[in-house]
């Protein structure tokens, strides 16, 4: 530093390398933030598959490998819930009313869990086409759907409920 | 007629907040006195018509009143007292007047005790206080009336969602929303400093409080339900990186910093701008919060039923006040004038990185949470941002944080000495040699990064320790004089120790309850054995027992370790009558270095001709040393707000304050 300028200008000149420091921290900053998440997110994202979706996906040129992670999501089918014979892992099968997956769960299910309900899962999918869940997710609110459920089951046609404004209104109005 | 009278007081509030919010703001522009003057008596009044509301909306749960369509969808005559009161905010609307209830009571606070404020700096505090609240007002007037009658009314209440009745999560909700619209206050603040152009220490005084007062509150809203979600969902975890942990997680980080930028303005009466930008950031994603919470945008597995009609008006009530604020901020903000100099390496330096750490991670966490909705936005496929981008992202930002933390506070203000202050250090140098030993050796062959993390706590406390033993005079005088220096101490400098003594034991409980967890399941029959990391759980028997609303399957559990019994363990499975969904109710047993935890499952199956059971036991380290550093950073708030109060607007607050004992010294 000049030690022969006037102090005010001396003054003013740090504040603006100060400002300096200031803004070149904070775009290092950001710039080690943009790096961690570009980082994170090639493997920190986690696709989601309805039943339909993974079907076509394994029948095209690009099958999931087998130690990719993944969601998928249906209905749990009526009737299919069994246990293994070691007792404690849960063999299921997820469906949106028109393609089915096998899933199998080493644990206790969710307290919502249930036959009809609507699910998302996450896991492996095995290249025999089980799929090897890690964890069940069933809502908090058994009158919620959740929102991929609902989507993949309107695309493939099944959408049984009703749509988001009837529901609303039903909600209001509703007597029992 | 309860419900009319709630029903017409929240109209009544929103006549009266309209008002506030333009009256006080015209009057201050013009100087007017008497206008302005309508700002305090308005916010009492408006307080007095929400608390009615609320108090209406209560009485309606409480008695039971099933003609309240949301009563009959939230509550049941067969509740439990406590959960037909919390049942009042167990739910979209009634959690919305809550919320309003808590803006007003910060903003009559202001209008009650703020007799030392500038007149026209109140008066444009409370109408920008006013103003969200007439948002918000019109929010639950028209999306969410919680006074809808239901005719005819049926014989039964449908039952408050079964999850939601447990003491913690009682009162999670006004824990948080005290958090969240705590910082409203701080929001309001720094609008009112921008419309005033003027921002000094006696406003970062005021300012300091507020904040403080709600970060502790999100602090523990977020701590209980943390513990809610390790001992209710049954799976044992604590934090999943889910969206809706993080619509409370953003305004923590961004309110964190924003405590620590306040410390700045007041006693070195720099980095205003940024604060005021930090006070509106904070206050945006609180809002974003609600947004997000409310409006079912996000697939959670906190998600309750939410309706997406509510999410477009939250979304233009975000927009009108997030960009509206913003939009001043830019206009008015270079108006303000810049205050004392300090070098890069100072105690000012440190916090300024404190602070571009905690935002840079609150950005992070921002991004981890909005992507999916971004793509889905763009027809991009449905994504979902889990756990590993999160701890890929937010844990190496919080590692240069702790070392910086264990620094800074030995830093001089303005010029620090970073060679002397890590001179002084020593202690904390041994203190984290003997912690990252001790950990090494106790999880041999397991995640070293359970070990990284208890290397950062242990030095954390190490610094700590050492600079509070350095202002005391630890072994450096007579013990009656050490005595003396420790009750002198100002509350502040007490609140701060505290407070990050609190964070470095959390960070220890962070690192061991995610990393060094044990588990096992298998299928019991009752007699027999499960064992995990040296402790025998014998499954004695299992039986139906009945509670007020629900029936349960209690598995009763002798846990013995080397033979010898340590404890009784009771897991639940509880199905409720009226809604027949299921919980878990898991069994704990805590020790001082770690939870036996224990979850019973279905009935699996008739194998053997004996009926047998799921059982799931964990072993979590250190998760009791979480719970311990939440409560201890909350205690540091309140301890380090016993002293600010006494401060607040210096000359006429003293006759105010309680007597105080003669060896308090004013702080610093």
């Amino acid at each position: 530093m000049n030690y022969m300028t006037p102090p005010t200008r001396s003054r003013a000149a740090t504040r603006k390398r100060r400002r300096l420091y200031a803004v070149l921290s904070g775009g290092a900053m950001l710039a080690i933030a943009a790096a961690l998440v570009l980082t994170a997110f090639e493997d920190g994202i986690v696709f989601f598959y309805s039943p339909s979706d993974l079907a076509e996906k394994q029948a095209g040129s690009e099958p999931i490998k087998p130690s990719q992670l993944l969601r998928i999501g249906g209905l749990v089918e009526e009737g299919s819930v069994k246990h293994a014979p070691d007792g404690v892992t849960n063999l299921f099968t997820v469906t949106d009313l028109e393609k089915t997956v096998s899933v199998a769960y080493k644990g206790i299910l969710p307290d919502l869990f249930r036959e009809g309900q609507g699910i998302v899962t996450s896991g492996n999918l095995r290249p025999d086409g089980l799929f090897v869940a890690t964890e069940v997710l069933a809502k908090h609110d058994e009158t919620y759907m959740p929102p991929e459920v609902a989507d993949a089951l309107k695309r493939a046609g099944a959408w049984k409920g009703a749509t988001d404004k009837d529901k609303a209104t039903s909600r209001k109005g509703k007597t029992p | 007629m309860i419900a009319e009278i709630g029903h017409f007081s929240l109209i009544l509030a929103l006549a009266v907040a309209l008002v506030q919010a333009v009256l006080p703001m015209v009057g201050a522009a013009r100087n007017n006195a008497a206008w302005m003057a309508t700002a305090a008596p308005t916010a009492l009044v408006q307080l007095a018509c929400i608390a009615t509301a609320f108090g209406c909306l209560m009485t309606a749960f409480v008695t039971s009143d099933f003609t309240v369509a949301n009563v009959m969808q939230n509550s049941n005559s067969l509740q439990p007292m406590i959960y037909k009161v919390s049942a009042t905010w167990g739910n979209h609307e009634g959690s919305m007047v809550l919320w309003v209830l808590i803006l007003a009571v910060f903003g009559a606070m202001v209008a009650a005790f703020g007799r030392n404020l500038p007149p026209s700096l109140k008066a444009r505090v409370l109408s920008v206080q006013s103003m969200t609240g007439v948002g918000f007002l019109l929010f639950i007037l028209l999306t969410s009336n919680p006074f809808e009658r239901v005719i005819p009314a049926p014989l039964d209440g449908r039952d408050l969602n079964p999850l939601l009745q447990d003491p913690g999560l009682a009162f999670h909700p006004p824990m948080l929303y005290v958090g969240y619209v705590g910082f409203s206050m701080a929001f309001s603040f720094a609008i009112a400093a921008l419309i005033e152009g003027k921002v000094d220490a006696a406003w970062a005084r005021w300012v300091r409080p507020w904040t403080l007062v709600a970060w502790s509150f999100l602090t523990a809203g977020i701590g209980l339900g943390a513990w809610w979600a390790y001992y209710e969902l049954g799976w044992g975890g604590w934090w999943y990186w889910d969206p809706v942990e993080n619509a409370s997680f953003m305004p923590w980080l961004v309110g964190t910093a924003l405590l620590h930028s306040s410390i700045i303005v007041e006693k070195r009466d720099a980095l205003k701008t940024w604060t005021i930008l930090l006070a509106i950031l904070t206050f945006s994603l609180s809002l974003i919060g609600t947004f997000l919470v409310r409006s079912g945008v996000l697939t959670s597995v906190h998600a309750f039923a939410t309706d997406p009609e509510r999410g477009v008006f939250i979304l233009l009530l975000l927009v009108v006040a997030i960009g509206g604020s913003l939009v001043l901020y830019a206009w008015r903000a270079p108006l303000l004038k810049g205050g004392g100099l300090f070098a890069p390496i100072s105690r000012e330096g440190a916090l300024v990185l404190n602070n571009l750490l905690l935002t840079t991670a609150a950005a992070t966490v921002f991004i981890g949470t909005l992507y999916p909705l971004f793509l889905e936005a763009f027809d991009g496929g449905k994504v979902s941002v889990g756990p590993p981008f999160f701890n890929a992202t937010f844990v190496p930002l919080m590692i240069p944080l702790v070392l910086a933390l264990g620094v800074g506070p030995m830093l001089g203000w303005k010029r620090g000495d970073l060679a002397g202050a890590i001179a002084r250090l020593k202690f904390a140098f041994v203190f984290t040699l003997v912690v990252t030993i001790v950990a090494a050796y106790l999880s041999w062959g397991r995640s070293i990064f359970g070990v990284l993390g208890l290397t950062l706590a242990g030095w954390l406390a190490g610094c700590v320790l050492t600079e509070f033993g350095a202002r005391i005079g630890l072994f450096r005088m007579e013990i009656r004089d050490v005595l003396r220096r420790m009750t002198g101490l100002p509350r502040g400098a007490w609140g701060m120790t505290i407070a990050h003594l609190g964070f470095a034991i959390t960070v220890a409980g962070a690192s061991g309850a995610s990393l060094w967890q044990d588990e096992v399941i298998e299928n019991l029959r009752a007699g027999e054995t499960l064992s995990i990391v040296g402790y025998d759980f014998t499954l004695r028997n299992v039986d139906t027992v009945q509670g007020p609303n629900y029936t349960a399957q209690r598995g009763v559990f002798t846990v013995r370790r080397d033979g010898v019994v340590i404890t009784t363990l009771a897991p639940e499975r509880r199905r409720y009558i009226v809604t027949g969904t299921e919980t878990t109710e898991a069994a704990l047993y805590s020790q001082w270095h770690a939870d036996l935890y224990a979850v019973i499952g279905q009935g699996g199956g008739q194998d053997g001709g004996k009926e047998s059971w799921t059982v799931r036991l964990y072993f979590k380290p250190l998760v009791p040393w979480l719970w311990a550093g939440t409560l201890l950073m909350v205690f540091g708030g309140f301890v380090s707000l016993s002293d600010r109060r006494l401060r607040i607007g210096a000359p006429t607050a003293r006759r105010a304050a309680h007597p105080v004992s003669p060896t308090v010294q004013p702080a610093e």
